[in-house]
């Protein structure tokens, strides 16, 4: 703790440095010693399997678990800080230097409360970095201050985390009833005792917050427009995912209910994706979009962790640890991609000062690179080989299928409706992901695009680089990541018994065979074309028209009539509205006219908001009694204490 | 390696059978079987124009739409004859290989800036959204069934208890009406229509020419050959000798492709709305076989 108080105040000094350039060194200094410190400990702990004696013992805690997860958060904001000193450029002249300094503090605090949480197992310290992180994130998310509506991102996502942080508070507090510790370490003794699932509840609601789970996702699609975009892909790769870190530690120490706590994970997470990935279909606003599928991805991931908890529950090591082990393995590969396609829609965003899709269009001529790490993230995340998103997909899959070749009924009613979930989610994300591709990227531009579009800076693109050669790398060869990840899940997760890896090992090693033999396909075909291509040179020609030759870029198909015939599907599902366009009569030539349309999360309007609204206009009523004026605040104390007085003599208090 | 051999063969004859049975049934005298693959080696021929819109994607992705498809019949299992890879839920990356083929063939409808092109891939990504669980549940009920997890032993029904010859032929049912919704076959899709704004896989290669629409068109075939051989396996005791084994795969391969053949010769294709209550219709199928399974497998 004295550490993190003395790394905090130093990294403070970054706010009197006396130019933008050295302040942006020094916090890079702050960031880059932090992450290789904390990395030097992951990896020893990963290693060794034991924590290096630095003298913290008993105040922190790290057990390979935790070291994965400081790998993943340090991956990511080493990243994220290089993506930002290319994006916030444009910024330096119309921010003031003060506030670009704080900035690059709360990058800093950011990065070491992440790490921080997922070390400490005291329950205050922990929520002291909890509440660090929330209001370093916080400070990242509302830069651009002066824009409409992030100030209000910003606190409603404020406001949401503290709720969450209460939550997880009062589920400490009452667990501490047995042991007498507020810790971590305290809950086994609590859950020996007490019923699991209501401290099990709390925990799902203060880190499902966190997590963006449904009906706890409602600041996630606010905020994640709203920041800038590495502040995005740090937040949307890593630190929503402690909440799944704190789900996962918890989980660590259930004792009982663990089989109807795995079985409501599942459904809840799968109707998490399912919801998730159906919303986003419908964003038009890029980022909006990605937040959306966050939320998908977390669906995945918990139905990986449900299955974890549901085999431990009935002694099925398989399904167990192919279920944590695909949790482990999508939190890492959401936070690539995720983190991958942030930076990506922010170098298009930073040329063409939008977000909106349907004004972009051909970008891909003027931005080749960006393009295609975009597309990598896209075939990624939905889950398409040979890149990562399949390998932890693939597991997820393995552990339902498992379940479902060998149990009885009901559980295997509730592992089909999982993995029919699981389909759709993936059928939904390549129809998500094709459209937002084909749009931005493909045809001609669909609006005039700004002159100097062009390329995004060597920085961001290096930024980009490094996620790309990871999804490559653990999609082509899985087996170096999985190994380690089963041996974690084992050796943690489960309960009884050993637990042989090599059911998963196989079928895993074969995946790099395939890719081995995908690559080696792929050039002999392309090169049997090159040859055929020596004589029979290609020509370009125009696009078909079908005999129109007056094609122009606003007759190609767009985002909207893309999805158009998905809308009508689902229509009972998501309300899905556009302004309705009348002529009159006697209008021969029509004047211009505003076109519209928008779809209602109904979550958020109708669980969130509705009450939310009630409880304010009950409160504006109380509110007759602030009048301003002192006589009447006078009168207020004195019945107060006449009141007091009364009830003390009627003994009533 | 017979296996795939074998798939190979019948893709190179199942397109032509197709069109061979159709127009006997019309009374015309049409093309010998082999004129599909006749019409490969005209087009590899061919110089191939790009659309001056286009970029890497037209050049990138018919490569590995086929690729994708080679590698997923290297898992299916041909009458009892082992495929070259097969592992513990090689089903999944089965599926999901052709999920990549359909991902790549839909921006590649984009990537000409086209006004058409778009309408097709919009239908493509939502039917293969729509059809994708019809195909997971009758893998979960042959799971169920079997016990097992990869392709060619849930495809190895003989050899269960409780195993009829209506098992096999209910697991072809399904496969066909999924082969004509991948494949964009009639009653979905109808690949003679000469309308732009009622097509769906046709209109997506449009601008597509030369090498790579015949790397497509192989592509197609290659659906047909692997969706065949999933139904021979269903359908095909798994203790015969080798050479009946492959003379009634090339039986079932003949009906299979003659049931599509008549299938399209007396039945017109759906309004476009209407495609989504077919599929629905199809995964519904695919349920009611799952529940069958569960009763003869007493988990209720």
């Amino acid at each position: 703790m004295s550490y993190l108080l003395v790394y905090l105040f130093v990294t403070a000094i970054t706010l009197l440095a006396f130019n933008r350039r050295a302040s942006l060194i020094l916090s890079g200094i702050f960031i880059f010693f932090a992450i290789t410190v904390t990395s030097w400990l992951a990896i020893e702990v990963l290693v060794s399997g034991v924590m290096p004696d630095i003298g913290l013992q008993g105040a922190i805690t790290c057990d390979r678990l935790s070291a994965v997860f400081i790998l993943i958060i340090n991956f990511t904001a080493a990243t994220g800080f290089i993506y930002s000193t290319g994006y916030l450029k444009p910024y330096v002249q119309s921010k003031p230097a003060a506030w670009l300094r704080l900035h690059y503090v709360a990058l800093a605090w950011l990065q070491i409360s992440m790490v921080a949480v997922v070390l400490f197992r005291d329950g205050f310290s922990f929520l002291i970095a909890w509440e660090l992180m929330t209001l370093s994130s916080f400070v990242l998310v509302i830069f651009d201050y002066d824009i409409k509506g992030t100030m209000a991102a910003g606190i409603n996502y404020l406001v949401q985390m503290h709720i969450g942080m209460l939550f997880i508070l009062v589920a400490l507090i009452i667990s501490s009833k047995v042991s007498g510790s507020v810790s971590f370490d305290s809950l086994t003794a609590y859950f020996r005792v007490f019923p699991n699932w209501p401290v099990f509840l709390l925990f799902f609601i203060g880190f499902g917050l966190k997590a963006g789970f449904i009906l706890l996702h409602t600041w996630l699609p606010e905020a994640h427009p709203a920041a800038p975009s590495h502040v995005s892909g740090i937040m949307s790769g890593v630190m929503i995912k402690l909440g799944i870190y704190g789900i996962l530690r918890v989980s660590m120490y259930l004792q009982s209910d663990m089989y109807y706590i795995g079985i409501a994970l599942i459904m809840y997470s799968a109707g998490t994706g399912l919801f998730g990935v159906m919303m986003a279909i419908f964003q038009h606003d890029i980022k909006k979009l990605l937040a959306y599928h966050s939320i998908e991805n977390i669906g995945i991931i918990g139905i990986g962790i449900g299955l974890g908890i549901f085999g431990n529950a009935t002694g099925n090591n398989l399904i167990a640890v192919a279920g944590y082990t695909g949790a482990i393995l999508h939190t890492l590969n959401h936070s690539l991609f995720k983190s991958l396609l942030f930076y990506s829609a922010g170098s298009v965003i930073q040329q063409l000062h939008t977000r909106n899709i349907e004004k972009m269009g051909g970008v891909m001529k003027f931005m080749p690179y960006t393009a295609l790490s975009f597309l990598i993230g896209s075939i990624a995340i939905s889950g398409l080989p040979p890149f990562n998103g399949f390998v932890s997909e693939y597991l997820v899959y393995f552990s339902l299928f498992t379940g479902i070749g060998s149990l009885e009924f009901y559980p295997l009613l509730i592992f089909t409706v999982a993995m029919v979930s699981l389909v759709l989610i993936g059928g939904l994300a390549i129809f998500c992901f094709t459209k937002v591709f084909s749009i931005m990227f493909l045809g001609q531009p669909r609006t005039k695009l700004p002159e100097h579009t062009s390329e995004s800076s060597g920085v961001m693109l290096s930024a980009k680089i490094l996620p790309v050669i990871l999804i490559v790398f653990i999609g082509v060869v899985p087996a170096l990541t999985v190994g380690p990840l089963t041996g974690i899940a084992s050796d943690l997760f489960v309960r009884q018994g050993l637990f042989d890896p090599e059911p998963i090992m196989t079928p895993v090693k074969y995946l790099s065979l395939t890719a081995a033999i995908m690559v080696a396909a792929g050039l002999t075909f392309w090169l049997i074309r090159k040859l055929f291509e020596i004589r029979r040179k290609p020509v370009p020609g125009p696009t078909w028209g079908c005999g129109y030759t007056a094609v122009n870029p606003r007759q190609q198909y767009t985002a909207t009539s893309f999805i158009q015939e998905y809308a009508g599907l689902i229509r009972p599902l998501i309300k899905n509205g556009a302004s309705n366009i009348t002529y009159k009569q006697e209008e021969i030539f029509p004047e211009e006219r505003d076109f519209h349309s928008s779809s209602s999360d109904f979550f958020r309007s109708k669980i969130i908001l509705r009450p939310a609204n009630y409880i304010v206009n009950l409160l504006r009523r109380a509110a007759v009694m602030q009048t301003g004026n002192l006589q009447h605040y006078v009168l207020y104390a004195l019945v107060f204490m006449v009141l007091i007085f009364l009830l003390t003599v009627l003994n009533i208090i | 390696m017979i296996a795939i051999l074998l798939i190979l063969i019948t893709s190179l004859v199942t397109t032509g059978l197709i069109i061979r049975v159709k127009s006997i049934s019309s009374g015309r005298k049409g093309p010998g079987i082999f004129q599909p693959v006749r019409n490969l080696t005209v087009l590899i021929r061919k110089v191939t124009v790009y659309s001056e819109t286009s970029g890497i994607i037209s050049r990138i992705a018919p490569i590995v739409i086929l690729t994708a498809l080679l590698l997923a019949s290297l898992m299916v299992p041909v009458a009892g004859f082992e495929p070259l890879i097969s592992f513990r839920g090689d089903f999944i990356l089965f599926a999901y290989l052709m999920a990549l083929g359909r991902f790549m063939m839909i921006i590649t409808a984009f990537d000409s800036g086209s006004s058409f092109e778009g309408m097709g891939a919009s239908r493509e990504a939502l039917y293969g959204m729509l059809i994708e669980p019809a195909l997971f549940i009758l893998i979960a009920g042959l799971t169920v069934f079997t016990g097992q997890f990869s392709l060619s032993s849930i495809f190895n029904l003989s050899q269960n208890e409780g195993y009829s010859l209506v098992f096999g032929l209910i697991v072809a049912y399904i496969i066909g009406n999924i082969t004509l919704v991948e494949n964009s076959r009639i009653p979905v899709d109808d690949p003679k229509t000469h309308l732009e704004l009622t097509m769906i896989h046709e209109v997506m290669v449009l601008d597509t020419s030369g090498f790579n629409l015949a790397m497509i068109q192989l592509t197609s075939m290659l659906k047909f050959a692997i969706f065949g051989s999933l139904v021979a396996s269903a359908v095909i005791p798994r203790d015969l000798p080798p050479a009946v084994r492959v003379a009634l795969y090339f039986a079932v391969q003949l009906l299979f492709s003659a049931a599509i053949g008549f299938s399209e010769s007396f039945r017109t294709r759906f309004k476009m709305n209407r495609n989504q209550q077919y599929i629905l219709t199809v995964t519904l199928i695919s349920v009611l076989f799952f529940v069958v399974i569960l009763f003869t497998k007493n988990i209720f």
